[in-house]
């Protein structure tokens, strides 16, 4: 039942992503119109794909660091993400890869520089650290990033704000096709270690008698996550809140054992973007706001009432 | 003695890193299936040390800690936790969760990544629950559960795993008289009914002395005896471990401590 709710909502969100628009495209031109097979379809596709990327990396993060207020966003690699993309804003870099393969690489930069500050001793990768390593690393690279958005033209600051603020207005079928390829993998390590992250809620070394290879887990976890995140960042932008909102909806629904919570987390994330894109696309049309500012509009009052029901209890 | 032998622990030696004096020198300890073994010290003696050496969680610096004729640390998390099921001193409840589903939990070590809980593992998971005299509480809360209650839970976990060893670290730490007798009667109960062997670690050390068969104490991370509770629990070596005095008395053929005033020395 809360499945079938759950497919409804999916279907719900992707079909109002194709129906509505700044342009009217009736309902019978639906299957022919270009502007839906070429530009709303394969936003929206993306739109699913990366809200329940950030999602599901987001519900693996705070299972991992074992902190319920954890978001993809707190591990640095968005930090790393703005910067390698306002660089090459910066540096004039006009093909169209080039944002999304800057982006990229310095989120990828941002999470091997955590990632090697979170090994404690060489060996053991310690959570509490890694939240640390990943707040220094975002401060660090956010600060950057604001020094050379402050040294930039007019024209320049508009786009690397409108990036900052996360947009799917990149969105086309090779980047749809590009996220179907590189998505599989970490979203299948990370519920694979759904039982295993059950464990680690009751810590590491109870997690190691009942059977779990700690290290190991953490690892691919936080790897795995930090990929989805990455590629996420690289075609949308800095999305906010859907990583940390997310994930607890789906805990009040389906409680707190990672099999069903994870595939609900990416199902729920991705229908949530989708229709925060929408309301994006169609709330000052024919303008169109940044979809992180939709979604923070929406993640950021639900964010404080986890907060004080946390602090309450 | 032709019980089957589990755990064998032979004179290791440990060091944490960066400390001047070893936290293990020199001990041994083994759990036979259908005995319960008592790890008796003071605090900071070494009981937990050795238990992390003999899981294969720490690699003694000398010595060796077998399970089943294999090393400790050979074994792989999962292929250990269908052999040892562990009730930890602490842990934590990061999401709240209710007793049936804890209690799952000890059947990671039998399911595949993918693959759903098969019946066998309800059923283990029932009769660890009936065992453990938890049943009624499987839907409940673990966070309204009351500490004996949640301790029993706890062993109901670890007897999900099905294990040949049953290893409890402090477990009636907090509980009154009829709680902590209850779960002592259950361990003893699964060591005589269930052929489980049994390593106890304990502050209590008349409640060992009455339970175990054999008994371990340690004294700044050295052996300062191991046999027999009454050959172990002497006045010499139990004031000298303690550092306080005591007296000895004998109650069901077991030794019993009764802690001495200081005022009583000089009368």
């Amino acid at each position: 039942m809360r499945w079938l709710g759950l497919m409804v909502v999916v279907v719900l969100a992707l079909a109002l992503a194709v129906v509505l628009g700044p342009a009217h495209v009736s309902l019978a031109d639906l299957t022919t119109s270009d502007i839906v097979r070429s530009l709303r379809l394969p936003r929206a596709l993306l739109a699913f794909l990366v809200g329940g990327s950030l999602a599901l990396a987001g519900a693996g993060l705070q299972a991992l660091v074992r902190n319920p207020l954890a978001d993809p966003s707190l591990l640095g690699l968005s930090g790393g993400a703005g910067l390698g993309a306002v660089l090459a804003i910066a540096l004039h870099l006009n093909s169209p890869w080039a944002l999304p393969l800057a982006a990229f690489a310095g989120a990828l930069g941002a999470m091997a520089l955590v990632y090697r500050l979170g090994l404690v001793g060489g060996a053991e990768l310690d959570p509490r650290i890694l939240i640390l390593a990943g707040v220094a690393v975002g401060a660090f690279t956010a600060a950057v990033t604001t020094a050379l958005v402050s040294l930039s033209d007019a024209a320049e600051l508009r786009n690397a704000f409108l990036w900052l603020w996360g947009g799917l207005s990149g969105a086309s079928w090779d980047s749809v096709l590009l996220l179907c390829v590189y998505a599989p993998l970490p979203v299948a390590v990370l519920l694979a270690a759904a039982r295993p992250l059950d464990l680690l809620a009751l810590g590491e070394e109870p997690a190691r008698h009942l059977g779990a290879d700690v290290e190991a887990v953490k690892r691919r976890v936080y790897l795995a996550a930090s990929l989805l995140t990455a590629a996420a960042v690289a075609v949308s932008g800095v999305i906010g809140f859907v990583g940390l909102v997310v994930p607890h909806a789906m805990r009040l629904l389906w409680g707190h054992r990672h099999r069903p919570l994870l595939p609900a987390a990416f199902l729920g994330g991705g229908a949530l973007l989708a229709l925060s894109d929408t309301v994006a696309r169609v709330a000052v049309a024919p303008r169109e706001l940044p979809v992180g500012i939709v979604t923070a509009l929406i993640g950021v009052p639900v964010f404080v009432l986890l907060l004080r029901r946390w602090t309450a209890s | 003695m032709d019980r089957e032998l589990i755990l064998d622990v032979r004179a290791v030696s440990y060091r944490y890193p960066e400390t001047a004096r070893d936290a293990l020198a020199g001990v041994s300890l083994v759990a036979r299936a259908g005995e319960v073994h008592a790890v008796l010290g003071p605090n900071g003696s070494g009981k937990t040390t050795l238990l992390r050496v003999a899981l294969g969680l720490a690699r003694p610096a000398t010595g060796s800690a077998a399970i089943l004729g294999q090393p400790a640390a050979a074994w792989s998390r999962r292929d250990l936790a269908r052999i040892v099921g562990v009730v930890p001193q602490r842990e934590d409840h990061l999401f709240p969760q209710r007793v049936r589903e804890t209690v799952l939990l000890g059947r990671y070590p039998y399911l595949s990544v993918w693959g759903a809980e098969r019946p066998e593992d309800q059923a283990a998971v029932d009769r660890a629950l009936a065992r453990c005299d938890v049943s009624s509480l499987a839907t409940r809360w673990i966070w309204t559960l009351s500490g004996g209650e949640y301790q029993r839970v706890r062993l109901a976990r670890a007897l999900a795993q099905e294990p040949k060893l049953l290893v409890l670290d402090e477990p009636t730490a907090s509980l009154d008289v009829r709680h902590e007798m209850e779960l002592f009667e259950l361990v003893r109960a699964l060591a005589d009914q269930d052929g489980l062997a049994v390593v106890l670690i304990t502050h209590h050390v008349n409640l060992a002395a009455r339970f175990a068969d054999r008994v371990l104490l340690l004294a700044d991370g050295r052996t300062a005896g191991d046999g027999a509770p009454a050959d172990v629990l002497t006045r010499e070596t139990v004031e000298r471990v303690f550092a306080w005095p005591v007296s000895i008395a004998s109650f069901d053929g077991r030794p019993q401590m009764i802690p001495l005033r200081k005022q009583e020395e000089h009368s």
